[in-house]
Formats: structure tokens, sequence, C-alpha cells
């Protein structure tokens, strides 16, 4: 079972192949189970045909035991293979869903092992066993160790592996306070110690509830999936109504209807198809998810996904790239280019983010400083604070600083002149963040660090405007700025200088003109506005807060995934949609070969209506039965894989839909009965006899 | 077919698709646009007094419960009321001229259900059964019977005009404000122009007259144009006389007649218009309207069209006529174009008033009236139910196609979930399944197999109809059956009750949800309801639900009739 998910360590998807030899074995033996009428009562469209694959099989008996009853022996016979086939093909294609879910939990569960953790008593380390810990214990994990419990850390960094609840072999980061702070128990400890205090018991661990919701067993129905079941037993009971009226009626006009007859009738009415797919759906639309890296911990949050029609997402690292990128150097009055490129690049060497990073690159590719200077053995880097909001560099007498206009300016303690002031404003009018370079108490010009926004970002937010669905960009610019990003991000609409209490606020007056709405959050100050959303996505990264606000958890902490999930919950929804159609569609032809086929003794006149000229009574009937029946294995690719969705407006999408499967379910089992007519007329499988 | 009997099929909607407009202007001004109407001054004072002697108070919301209670309260004092004056018949001799005696036990109880539930099922002539007085109780249903229909219509629609809401407006209101403004004004005016059109309205003892071959022939009287203006505005259908818009009395000329269509169509016609008013979106007026009117067509063309071409029976026997058309059971004062357009329109509406015999048409031509029932009323059906259950199948309809655009589904702004869902599949599972297992009881037991006059699948059509019309709260007969028998009365009483309160309380809860939730905006991804696409497949919808349910009882019934008689078998 392990062996189907095939990892892909540098790749963010687990791909697993359909038809693989293991879960088939496992679905096999699977089908067969299910077959326990307590496991079908949970579907009574499938108990409906087991039911009467039961009557059909007696009667069986019956004709098998009666002398001259070989014709009608042998076409209840078949009938009651194809009737027991057709539950087999339902529980198969559960189980195939179910299957693939059980071997993404097998994995989960083999991390869910006890390990010693050590615990800290009154100051003091002792080893107890994982299963003895508490919500609110404290535990040191050293290198090496196996976190043994959800929890926060309060002290300490550490870089911790992931990789067996993430898939993702590069170490993170955990560190105490700000937004990284969240561990899981079951992952690993590659370097330093950190303290962490236990927020999860035993059992109802991060890891525990994604087992939980991965193994079938304990899914619940979702909103629709109650909604749909209903409308699929009404129709149940309304065609079992039919069928049982067809005798009275029948026997009024002077004809006989078999029992085998009227069982094939009803099964051949009610909706076996999406009966025997819906679960499959389900469980596969999470699977699916869980492929992209997301832990939804609710299906009905999947569903909410469909109906989000806003979509807030945060500036950076969703829409932009994240860190800013330098990209031009403006120089003061007065002075030369390469003298402020010598000095952006001396104060950004020893700078390790990003920012500093692109620095050093621009002043490299653009203006050839190399950095090959003759001070660099006295450089003394002074770091950034978020008190003097500037870092740079001292070599000698001579200190160089970049950073914040205003600071820098006061520490300079000179006045912009009016044509480098004018440029920075321009910068900030553009979305675009100004440094200021000095040195030694003079103003040497200013470098403009931009906010790239990601390539192909345009494009996915024009379709998903196109299917009707509203993005907002949530940032902490102030408005000026964020409408420059906004535009050429091309968002709907944004939320400047954002603050916890604001984003709670947007998020709540949105849903109160009737938006569903969706958003990524990962700090604790996301927290009030993830509760407040309809889907909420807690980054795998974010802090414990976020996490238990959301209601998804992405274990790639990547924003841009919000809409794969929505996605994904709309093709939830148009594939049960797309097979109930068909289901009931094909009732049609169904009709058609069945009818004429039980009525035609009583009144010879009615072939008229046997339009698809199938050979005699009994084949009609057979080939409906076997039609209803080999649909499903069938349709299993499309129910595990689901429909294709794209982005675009809805009367786009209902009009290829229906064309497909409304259409489609109408005129394939014309065809479909019809070939397997020729084929039992051809084996004569059942008497030809009109 | 002529192209004038298919023209006036056309001219029908088209004179009473603007008839039905003005009504909705009207109706909507006094019942929850708030506005004032040119009537008000001599309504109003009328309206307050009645709320004083009934002790209610018009102005307080009620929720839906309430609202139901009372609506079911009102409902059942009628029928006790009704039962216990035609059961005191022989004791109140004033306005008996004719001297009518005790009415049988089911008789009553069968009459007054009909009357109450506004399906005007008649297992009696009403000239041979009851007297002038007792008429004047039934006819007070008949002005009761369909405000009840409005009501329903009113909490449902209110249900997707309003969000957040836990009320359902105040049912004293809508019931007497209905009555006052639009009942009894509009009866009361049809009822003149009848008279001008040659109905007579007395009291006089039944007319005596001595024929030229010498034969006596009794001709009942009556308060014919009075009665006849309610039974027809109302979609009532329950005539004084047996022979219904047949007779001369009730539709005496051609005019008259079509004044009667014009008559039951209209209230019908505007409550679609009045929900696109109170959901204040005209739009979603269109596809409505649209199914409703193209099913309507179709059904008359194709009834003219099969009367027309007759029975093949006769040509399968060699014997061939000048005319194929069939006259069997038709007024020649009307024609089979006018009286199959006539017999479509009140089968479409739930209304049950006939101008030519169902029992004499061909197979095919008899089935289209079944299966304008059969469809649940809502080709323009009853006053207010035939929308309410149009929206019923526009409810499954979205949610089986809504599904498809990958959204929860939603009509108006509503979201459609398990309980919608569940109502509306309830008020769908009751109807179709009181048919069926009435109609395979009757032809399954002695007491039913005996009521039956005839044989073959004509007779199971007989039992299908009857049950269908009093499900359809239509109350027209195919006839051929012995409808007074206590089987009969007792079932098709059943099937009455059936089709009017558990089908339409279902629908009424599914409102009061709908009531309850916040409206969603209409966005790019919202399915479109407005559109040709939803018309198609509402249309679908309405057509594959009503042939999926009743295809092998309609194989069995006038299929298999048309296929013999195309071979030329015939049934004794």
């Amino acid at each position: 079972m392990e062996n189907e998910s095939h990892k892909e360590i540098s790749g963010r998807t687990k791909t697993q192949s359909l038809w693989n030899k293991d879960l088939i074995g496992f679905s096999l033996r699977q089908s067969v189970r299910k077959l326990s009428p307590k496991q079908l009562m949970g579907n009574p469209v499938m108990l409906v045909v087991e039911v009467g694959a039961v009557l059909t099989t007696g009667e069986m008996f019956r004709y098998l035991a009666t002398s001259g009853q070989g014709s009608n022996f042998i076409f209840t016979l078949q009938i009651s293979i194809w009737l027991w086939l057709t539950v087999l093909f339902a529980n198969f294609a559960e189980a195939m869903a179910e299957g693939r879910g059980k071997a993404h939990a097998d994995e989960l569960k083999k991390m869910r092992t006890d390990s010693p953790a050590n615990k800290i008593v009154d100051g003091k380390i002792v080893s107890v066993s994982s299963s003895e810990l508490s919500v609110g214990d404290v535990v040191v994990v050293k290198a090496g160790e196996v976190i043994p419990a959800d929890g926060e850390v309060i002290q300490g960094i550490a870089s911790v592996d992931e990789s067996a609840i993430t898939g993702e072999s590069a170490p993170v980061v955990r560190e105490s306070g700000g937004d990284r702070s969240a561990v899981t128990g079951g992952t690993t400890v590659l370097s330093d110690e950190i303290n962490v205090v236990v927020t999860a018991a035993k059992g109802e661990s991060f890891l525990d509830k994604m087992i939980a919701l991965i193994e079938a067993g304990v899914r619940k129905k979702t909103p629709n999936e109650v909604a749909l079941s209903l409308l699929l037993s009404g129709l149940s009971m309304i065609f079992i109504v039919v069928v049982v009226s067809v005798a009275p009626f029948a026997s009024y006009s002077h004809t006989h209807v078999s029992v085998t007859v009227l069982v094939a009738l009803l099964v051949a009415l009610i909706p076996t198809t999406i009966g025997g797919l819906l679960s499959a759906i389900g469980i596969s639309g999470m699977n699916r998810l869980y492929e992209k890296n997301v832990i939804a911990l609710s299906g009905r949050a999947v569903e909410a996904a469909g109906d989000v029609s806003v979509i807030l997402l945060d500036k950076t690292g969703t829409l932009t790239m994240g860190a800013r990128q330098a990209a031009t150097l403006v120089p003061a009055e007065g002075i030369d280019v390469p003298a402020l490129a010598r000095a952006a690049q001396l104060a950004s060497r020893s700078d390790e983010t990003p920012e500093g990073r692109s620095i050093v690159s621009l002043c490299r590719d653009q203006y050839g400083v190399t950095g090959n200077f003759e001070e660099k053995e006295d450089l003394l880097f002074v770091e950034f604070s978020a008190q003097t909001k500037m870092s740079g560099v001292d070599y000698g007498p001579h200190q160089i600083r970049k950073g914040a206009v205003k600071q820098v300016a006061e520490w300079a303690g000179e006045d912009i002149e009016k044509q480098l002031s004018r440029a920075i404003d321009d910068m900030s009018r553009a979305g675009s963040t100004p440094l200021l370079v000095a040195e030694d108490k003079k103003i040497l010009g200013a470098i403009e660090l931009k906010d790239i926004v990601k390539t192909g970002i345009k494009e996915r937010l024009s379709m998903l405007r196109a299917a009707g669905i509203k993005t907002v960009m949530i940032t902490g610019d102030n408005p000026i700025t964020a409408a420059a990003i906004a535009e050429e991000a091309g968002v709907d609409d944004y939320l400047a200088e954002a603050t916890p209490v604001s984003k709670m606020e947007y998020v709540k007056s949105v849903r109160s003109e009737g938006y569903m709405v969706a958003m990524v959050g990962d700090g604790t100050n996301d927290a009030p506005a993830l509760a407040n959303a309809d889907v909420a996505v807690a980054m795998n990264t974010g802090t414990v807060a976020a996490r238990q606000a959301g209601n998804m958890i992405d274990l790639d902490s990547n924003p841009t995934k919000l809409i794969d999930i929505v996605e994904a919950g709309k093709q939830i929804l148009i594939t049960r949609g797309a097979l109930t159609t068909f289901s009931i569609v094909n009732d049609v032809a169904k009709y058609f070969a069945i009818i004429p086929a039980m009525f035609v003794v009583a009144y010879p006149g009615i072939e008229a209506l046997n339009v698809m000229h199938l050979t005699s009574p009994k084949s009609a009937i057979l080939s409906a039965i076997i039609f209803n029946a080999i649909i499903i294995p069938i349709l299993i690719p499309l129910a595990l894989r689901g429909v294709k969705y794209k982005a675009k407006s809805a009367s786009n999408i209902l009009r290829k839909n229906l064309l497909i499967y409304g259409l489609g379910g109408l005129v394939v089992p014309f065809i479909g009965i019809k070939l397997i007519d020729m084929v039992v007329t051809t084996l004569h499988l059942v008497s030809l006899a009109k | 077919m002529t192209w004038q009997g298919v023209l006036q099929i056309f001219v029908l909607l088209i004179i009473i698709l603007p008839i039905g407009k003005l009504l909705s202007v009207y109706m909507y001004k006094f019942l929850d646009g708030g506005k004032k109407t040119f009537a008000d001054r001599f309504f109003v004072p009328v309206e307050k007094k009645v709320y004083r002697f009934l002790g209610v108070n018009p102005d307080s919301e009620m929720s839906w419960t309430r609202y139901l209670f009372i609506l079911l309260a009102v409902n059942f004092v009628g029928f006790v009321i009704l039962t216990v004056l035609i059961a005191l018949q022989p004791v109140l001799t004033w306005l008996n001229p004719a001297h009518m005696g005790r009415v049988p036990f089911w008789t009553n109880i069968n009459t007054s259900i009909s009357f109450v539930t506004n399906t005007n099922w008649q297992n009696y002539s009403g000239e041979t059964t009851f007297s002038y007085l007792s008429q004047i109780w039934l006819t007070v249903e008949q002005f009761l019977s369909p405000v009840s229909g409005i009501c329903i219509f009113l909490v449902v629609v209110r249900g997707f005009a309003r969000s957040n809401s836990k009320t359902i407006g105040n049912f004293w209101r809508d019931f007497i404000r209905t009555t006052i403004w639009l009942v009894i004004p509009v009866a009361f005016i049809s009822a003149l122009v009848l008279i001008a059109l040659g109905s007579p309205d007395n009291f006089s003892p039944y007319v005596v007259a001595h024929t030229l071959q010498g034969g006596k022939q009794i001709i009942a009287q009556g308060p014919v144009a009075s009665m006849t203006s309610i039974m027809q505005f109302g979609d009532n259908g329950g005539a004084i006389f047996n022979a219904n818009a047949a007779h001369p009395y009730l539709a005496p000329n051609a005019p008259s007649l079509l004044f009667q269509l014009i008559l039951g169509m209209s209230v019908p016609v505007a409550c679609v218009f009045l929900f696109g008013k109170m959901i204040k979106d005209k739009l979603q007026v269109k596809p409505i309207m649209a199914v409703m009117g193209i099913l309507f067509i179709l059904g008359a063309f194709l009834m003219y069209h099969y009367e027309t071409a007759g029975n093949p029976a006769l040509a399968a026997h060699g014997i061939h006529l000048a005319s194929t058309k069939n006259y069997e059971g038709k007024e020649s004062r009307f024609g089979v174009g006018t009286s199959t357009l006539f017999n479509n329109t009140t089968t479409a509406v739930s209304w049950g008033s006939v101008a030519a015999a169902n029992d004499s048409m061909t197979p095919l031509g008899g089935l289209i009236p079944l299966f304008n029932m059969m469809t649940g009323e809502v080709i323009f059906g009853s006053w207010g139910v035939g929308m309410v259950g149009m929206l019923a199948y526009a409810v499954l309809t979205l949610f089986l196609a809504g599904l498809m655009v990958g959204r929860t589904p939603e009509y108006l702004g509503k979201k459609i979930e398990s309980f919608e869902v569940k109502m509306a599949v309830l008020s769908m599972i009751i109807p179709s399944l009181a048919i069926l297992v009435l109609s395979a009881l009757s032809v399954a037991i002695t007491s039913g197999q005996t009521g039956i006059f005839n044989h073959g699948p004509h007779g199971l059509t007989e039992v299908l109809y009857a049950f269908s019309s009093g499900v359809g709260n239509n109350g027209s007969a195919f006839g051929g059956l012995n409808a007074a028998s206590p089987w009969y009365s007792a079932t098709v009483g059943i099937a009455m009750l059936l089709g009017r309160y558990p089908m339409y309380i279902p629908l009424m809860a599914m409102g009061a949800s709908l009531a309850k939730k916040q409206r969603i905006p209409v966005t790019a991804g919202t399915f479109p309801t407005h559109g040709i696409l939803f018309t198609i497949l509402l249309m679908g919808t309405v057509l594959v639900v009503g042939v999926l349910i009743f295809f092998p009882a309609l194989a069995l019934g006038p299929l298999a009739e048309q296929f013999a008689a195309n071979a030329g078998k015939l049934f004794g």
C-alpha cells in the first residue's frame, strides 16, 4: 500500500496512478465486504439494488426447481448476476476512493508512534513517553530528536524536518515568537534545541486529525451530499411505487409481469450511476486536495470553497515575489552614480536579507561594482533594527547607512534636495519602497526597491473574475502604494494599512452582503479574520492560533494555493451534478427498452415503442441491465479524477456540461443498449423469441 | 385542422397576457405593494369592519406555522359548515322548489372536501341533487377556496422576496384583502357580463317544456350566471348543472365561452407576473411564462390534432367518413377546435370546467388533459398554487443543474440546501404516489373494478384520470366511472386532500426556510435563471419528471389503446 504513493521530493504534488495493483486488490476485497446490508444502509439506492438482487436470485432458484422454465432460469440467472455486479461495482468505486485515502493515512500513522519526551518538571528534565504528555507540559527537543507532540516553540530556534507531513525535503525554521512558532508532533529537529509547550493532547493532535480525516471512516456527509442523497432517495421511493403499481395495472390488462422483470425495471430506473459513485466523488475530492498538500479539516469547507465569491490574498508572497527587489539607483544632485553604487554595495555586502542581496546584484549587474575594495578587511556591519530602521557598515572612520527615507535623512542631518525628493515620491506612488543611502552625514541618493508581481498572476486573477470571483489584496502598505500594486496585479479591490481588526471587519462586512469569503493567513494577527472567513486556509508554518482558526491547512504554505482550493471545491460539485443529470436522463432510453418488452404480449402494437429494435423482450431487458451495471466502472475514473474545471462564467460551464452529460446522458444509453443487445443476440445469451 | 382553429390558441394567449399583467399590477398594489388602489375608498371601510368582527389584527406579522394553522382552521371550519348544511338539506326547505331530498353521506363528504380544496370534483348532478340553498353554500366555498390558494402562493413567494425574516405575512390581511379587492368585485361584474351574453339567473322552479315530438322535458333553472361567474373566475369548475360549460345556459354561445376562458385564466396568469413584482425582478417571469406558454400551446395543438385525425379504429374496420374529425361528445356550438382548446385550458389551469366529454376523446386526445394534470397542475395551474408548483420544479431543476456550475445551487439569490430539497421532493412524491397507489388499488380490488364502465385500456385511463383530477385539485371528470360509489367517493376524497395540503404545506415550509436566509448577490458565477437555457431546463424537468413517473401507467392506458385502435382491435 505504501508504495503506491510516489512522493516526488522535489515537486509539491504526490501523484498516484489510478490503476495500481495493490489498490485494486484492496478495493476488490472491500467491495465484497461492503455487500453487508449494514454497510449499504448509508446508500439507499444501492440497498434497493441489493434487495432486488436477492429477490431475483430467489426467483432463479424457483425456476431451477420448476421443470420447463429453462429459458426463464437462464434469463433470471443473468439478471441476478448483473444486479450483484451493479452493487459490487458501486462498492468497488467507493473502495478505490477510500483505498487512496487510506494509503495517505498509513504513511502518517507510521509517524504516530510513541517517542521519548524530555519533559521539564520544576526546572528538571524528566524522561517520559510522548503518550503521557498533556496540554500545557513543556518539553525540550534537541537536534536529532522527534518532537513528541503538537506544540508551540516558547524558547529557542531550530531547523525542523517536516518532510513526513509535507513531502518537502528542505528543512524549515521554527522559532519562538513571531509567526513560525508552531511545531507538529512526529517531525524531527535537525539542529539546535527548542523548548516546546504542548498544545494538543494525545489523540487530538494535528496528525491524529489528519489521519482521521483522510481515512474515510469518520467522514461525515457534507451538506450538499446530504441534500443530493435526499433527492436520490426520494427518486428511488417514487420509482419503487411506480414499479409496484405496474403489477396491478398489468394484471388489470390481463398480462403477467414476472418479479425478475419488475426488479429489472426498478433497478434500471433508480439513479444507480450516481448512487454508486456519490461517495467516491466526495472522498476523491478530499484526496485531490491532499495531493495538492492541502488538508481540509472538514468536507463542508471544501464545498464552501466552491461557493466562494470573494478571495482575500496577501500581497506579499502571494501576489508579489515576497521579497522586494532593488530596481534602480537614483543619485542626489552632485553625486555620480558609481559613487552611490559603491556605497550601496558596501552597505549591503553583509546584508543577508533578500533585499540586501538584490542590491548587491543590482550594483554588480547594472553598475559594474564588484566589491573589490581595499577597505574590505575593516568592514563592520551594522544590523537593521526596528528602532533605527536602517542598516549599514562602518569602515575605518567612515559610516554608510541605508534605510527608511525619514530616518536616514535624520541621521544625516540634511534635507533631501528637491529633485531626489520628487524621485522618492514617484517611487512611493508607483508602489515601490525607496531606501535612502548616506555616507558620513551626506545623502548620496536613493535605491528603489520594487515589489515584483509574480508572472502569470494577472491572467489567473482575470480567469477568476470571469468565474465571478472577486479578488481583494490585503497589505500593510499605505493606500497609494497599495493602489499601484493592486492595479499591476489586476486585483479587484484592496485593503491597505491592514490591521488584525480591519481584516476581520472587512471579512465580516463582505460576508454580511451575502458573499462567501476565502482567505489565507499565517500569523496570529490573521486569526480573527480567519475565524470569520468561510474558507480559512492556515499556512502550516503559521502560528498555533492561525492553525486553530483555519478550516484547511496548506502544508506547503503557498498562499496561491487558495485558487486551487476554490477550483477543487467547484470540481466536486460539478462532478456530482454532471453524474446525477447523466444518471437521471439515462432512464428515458431504459424505458424505451423495457416498457415495450414488458407489455408487448398484452398489446402487440406497443412494439412501436421499441425504437432501438432490440431483438426480444428478454434480450432488451438484459441489455438495459447490463448497460446500467457497466456504466458504473466506466465512470469510476471520471468520479475519482473529477470533471475538468476551467474558471469561466456559470453559463459557459453549464452549457458545456449540459451538452456532455445532459444530452450525452440521453443519447449514450440508446447506443449502448443497442450495442449490448447485438452482442447478447449474437451470443444467444437469452431466448430470442419475440 | 383549420388555421383558424390553431390561431385561436395563440389569440387566447395574446389576449390573456396583457390582462394578467394588468391584474397583477392591481393585485400587487393591495397585497404587498403597499400602494393605494382606486377602489380603496369603498373597500377599506368594509375591510376594517371585517377585521373588527373577526377580532383580528391585520398588521401583526406571523410565523409560517401560525399562518398555516389559521389557514387550515379556516378551511376546516368551511368543511364542517358545508357538510352540516348539506346534511340539513331535507330540513331547510327554503329555496328548494324542486324538492331535493337527502344527499348521500359519501357524496356529502366528497363534495365538501371537493369544494374546500378548490377541486370541485362533482360525483353528482347538480340539477338533481342540490337545492338552490345548498348550491349557495357551495358557491361560498367557491369564493373562499381560491383565496386559500393565493395565501399559499404569498407565503412561498415571500420566501424568495424576503431575507433574514422569521415571519411570512399576516393570514387575515392576505385572505380578507384578496376576497374584498379581487374575488367579490370581479365575480359580481362578470356575472353581469354573463347575463348580458345570455345566461339566466333566477331562483325559479324548473320549467317543463313540451317538445315538438310530443315529449316532456324538464329544464332546470337557477342562479346560473352568478354561479358560473365565480366557478370560472375562481378556477373552481364545479357547475350548477352536470353538463358544465357544454350546457347551453352556462355558455350559450362562443363569445360567452371565450369570456369564461379569459376569466378562468386571468388570475393564474396574473400570479406569474405578481411573482416577478414581489421578488422585484421581472426578468425571472420570462422563463416561467415561456415554459407554461409552450406547454399550453403544445397541449392545445396536440389535442386539436388528435381529435381532428379522429379514431384510427374506424379506418381499420373499413369505415370511411366524409370527415375524420371526432365529433363524439362535442358541442356543435363550439366544434372540435374550441372544445379541445377549452378542455386543454381547464386541465392545464387547475380548473376542471369542461365543454366536451373527455371520455369520448381519441386515446391520445384524452392523454393530453390527463398529462396536463399529471405534471402537478403547473401549466398556469390554479390560483397561486400553479405558480407554487412551478417554483418547486424550478428549485429541483436548479438543484440538479446548478451543481454543474460548481456552486451550492441557488435560486433567486437563495441557497437551495437539504431542507429545501427535502420539501420540494416531498411535494413531488406525495401527489405522484397518491395517483399511482389509488389507481393501482382501484383496478386491483372488486369495489374499484365494478365502478369502471369500460373494459381494456380505456378503463385504466378513466381510473387514472379520476385520481389525477382529484390530486391535481382539478375536478374535471373523464367520465366512465361510478364516481358516486362509496369506494370512489372516499378515495377521490383522499386524493383531493393529499393533493392540497400534503403537497403544498412542504412548499410553505420551504418558503419560510428561504425567507430566513440571506440573499446571495449575483456574480458571473451565478447560474443565470432568466435565459433560454433555464427555460429549456425547466421545461425538460417538468416533462421528464412527468414521463418518468407515469410512463408505465400511460403505456397501459392511452398509449396501448391508441396502438390497439391503430390495429383495429376493440375492447368489449
